[in-house]
């Protein structure tokens, strides 16, 4: 556990944190998914979750904009706690954006309808200035000429990046990503990856699932080793590569950088 | 290794021509079962073609049809009335014209083959010696009139022709029931409004009304909150486990007694509402099985860009919902127009009850089959153009592409 006082992208790890988790636990039924889970991360800080199968990454992400509701514990969003209090989940899914593993694009609306939709109705942005924003963010992920075609249309990759302008649009303080390559052919990760690697050198807070330890080395402030519902190691990047302490990390690593 | 050589040019595929003859050599007379099938089916078909003709043109007397033509069309409805309601029609015909010119880009070929309805009407008539197939051929007019209007001026006439059609239904109820002592739009009460006009406005009524209804319940169903689920349960379930007619029955008997004396409400309006709560129980379930068959992963992505519960219904579930399930609603639909017939049964004089009230009349003893083939052809006509409607909504709408 590295003890600098920044990150390697400038982060300072002083301060108070824009999300704080304290002894989050979540049972699926009897299911004992998240045991304890305590992580704090800075703002503008890139956050690289790992970790086999059903450890509870993509739960404890989701329970984040309350797409899954933690049983104990806190879960400090923006300095708003996340209860049952519909307000405040309204308010923090307003400065969290998420990408999904499936893109979940909206089929019936085009490109552009997907993109403006958040701040049109959840911003109450006039539409002029929604889609002035929408094709900003769609040249940032390098298609605009598709502004105008149904996600039905699109190669996956290119799905996939509408799905990151979408969420974008909202100009969130922190992104969520769930797998965001794990649907796509290994030519369009690439293509993604280098959006995701833009967007945390802009200095965007991103909270990223993924097995892609490429885009880990190259952007991650910090990365969390997740199993079976508890992180087992955390650390920068040099410390899991290079100096894995745990014996669960030098197992998972040793099977997942084989290829 | 072998070098693989590349094909030379990309060909085009193979293609046969197809003659007529060459066709029917093939699928009816390819081998000698084939050629059995055929001549026996062929054989077949073309006496009961002749049997049918012959019957039609022959044996059937047709009086009891057409003696009575404008009964069958808008039931005891006063003939000095009768122009607020060729006005409705001219109306209808117009608003069809103009849309089909403003909101469609190229001229369909199903725009063109609607106008055959009223030419054959016009034909039919004028050989019956009846005045009104000029009016049929008038509404043709207008409506071609309608379409080179729209085309014209799409986006001046846009936004009047939006409200028309908007206002046309309440402008129907307004025009057929009138509204003075007497004179100039002289009130018609309802029991005067019988046969096919009666049929369609119940129709009408029903299912634009018990389409949002039936929506409602459907979400009602889905609701955490448990009254309201409830709710939306015990009326599908007690409304879908009894007969349309047993609500029209209690509609009509039942009803007067619990209202206080002195209070009525009028008998097409309870049939209209017992037709409506009917549909709407259906109408739920269908919806219900489209909201069901919408990845979770969309309500997710609406969750997460921060919509709320109705925006996320309007925006994007009920949309893909709906357009999900159009094959059933419209066949709903289709089965609910004929449902109408049973208000004959308590006895309001539909298309149906009018029919039975013509076999009635000791001129026109034994003449079922001409009368009830004649109602079951206009039963079909509409039935079948609500069809044809919704395969022609759902290739608009890209149904099954995505």
């Amino acid at each position: 556990m590295s003890n600098e006082e920044t990150t390697r992208s400038g982060v300072s790890r002083q301060g108070e944190p824009i999300i704080k988790c304290e002894e989050v636990h979540k049972w699926y039924g009897n299911f004992h998914v998240l045991r304890g889970i305590n992580m704090n991360v800075q703002k503008g800080e890139v956050v690289v979750i790992f970790g086999p199968s059903g450890s509870g990454k993509s739960t404890f992400i989701r329970c984040i904009n309350r797409l899954e509701e933690h049983q104990k514990g806190r879960i400090i969003v923006d300095g708003i706690e996340l209860s049952h209090d519909v307000r405040n989940i309204a308010a923090i899914r307003k400065e969290v954006g998420m990408v999904f593993q499936q893109f979940n694009l909206f089929p019936h609306l085009t490109v552009m309808q997907n993109i403006t939709l958040g701040p049109i109705y959840v911003r109450k942005w006039d539409k002029k200035k929604a889609e002035e924003i929408a094709m900003q963010l769609l040249e940032r992920v390098g298609i605009p000429e598709q502004a105008h075609k149904y996600p039905g249309q699109l190669s996956g990759g290119q799905q996939q990046r509408v799905a990151i302008a979408r969420a974008l649009a909202m100009q969130p303080k922190i992104m969520l990503f769930d797998e965001p390559t794990s649907a796509l052919d290994p030519e369009m990760i690439k293509e993604v990856l280098e959006v995701m690697e833009e967007l945390a050198e802009s200095g965007m807070t991103m909270l990223v699932v993924t097995h892609e330890m490429g885009f880990a080395r190259a952007v991650a402030d910090t990365m969390y080793f997740f199993d079976q519902g508890q992180i087992v190691e955390t650390g920068t990047p040099e410390d899991i590569f290079l100096n894995p302490q745990e014996d669960r990390t030098k197992l998972f690593l040793s099977q997942i950088l084989q290829h | 290794m072998t070098t693989l050589t590349p094909t030379k040019d990309i060909l085009p595929p193979p293609t046969e021509r197809i003659t007529i003859l060459g066709w029917m050599k093939k699928n009816l007379f390819g081998s000698i079962g084939d050629t059995i099938l055929t001549i026996v089916a062929g054989s077949f078909l073309i006496w009961l073609i002749y049997a049918i003709g012959n019957w039609i043109f022959n044996t059937a007397q047709w009086a009891a049809v057409t003696d009575n033509l404008q009964l069958y069309m808008k039931g005891q409805y006063p003939g000095s009335e009768d122009w607020r309601l060729w006005l409705l029609l001219f109306l209808l015909g117009l608003l069809v014209g103009l849309s089909w010119g403003i909101f469609l880009k190229r001229a369909e070929a199903v725009g063109w083959v609607l106008l055959i309805i009223p030419i054959v009407l016009a034909i039919w008539l004028f050989t019956l010696g009846r005045q009104s197939w000029m009016y049929f051929l008038f509404v043709d007019a207008l409506a071609i009139v309608g379409y080179f209007l729209g085309k014209r001026y799409p986006k001046k006439l846009a936004r009047p022709t939006y409200i028309l059609i908007l206002l046309y239904m309440p402008l129907v109820i307004l025009v057929v029931r009138g509204f003075s002592e007497d004179g100039f739009m002289k009130l018609v009460p309802t029991n005067l409004w019988g046969g096919l006009l009666l049929s369609l406005l119940l129709a009408i009524f029903g299912i634009v009304f018990s389409f949002p209804f039936g929506v409602l319940l459907a979400l009602g169903r889905q609701s955490k909150l448990p009254a309201l689920k409830t709710i939306s349960v015990v009326y599908i379930e007690v409304i879908r486990g009894v007969p349309l007619i047993t609500l029209l029955f209690m509609g009509q008997l039942m009803l007067p007694f619990f209202l206080p004396a002195g209070i009525t409400i009028d008998r097409v309006i309870r049939a209209t509402v017992a037709i409506i709560m009917f549909a709407a129980a259906y109408m739920a379930e269908n919806v219900r099985g489209g909201l069901q068959s919408i990845p979770k992963g969309q309500y997710e992505a609406a969750d997460a860009l921060g919509l709320s519960g109705f925006q996320k219904m309007i925006f994007i579930v009920l949309p893909q919902a709906l357009r999900a399930v159009i094959p059933v609603l419209v066949g709903q639909f289709i089965g609910l127009f004929k449902d109408t017939s049973l208000v004959a049964l308590v006895g309001l004089l539909d298309l149906l009850g009018i029919a039975r009230g013509i076999l009635a009349n000791p001129n026109y003893i034994g003449r079922q089959l001409e009368v009830f083939a004649f109602i079951a052809l206009i039963y079909w006509v509409f039935s079948y153009g609500m069809s044809y409607g919704s395969r022609r909504l759902e290739i608009a709408l890209g149904v099954g592409e995505r």
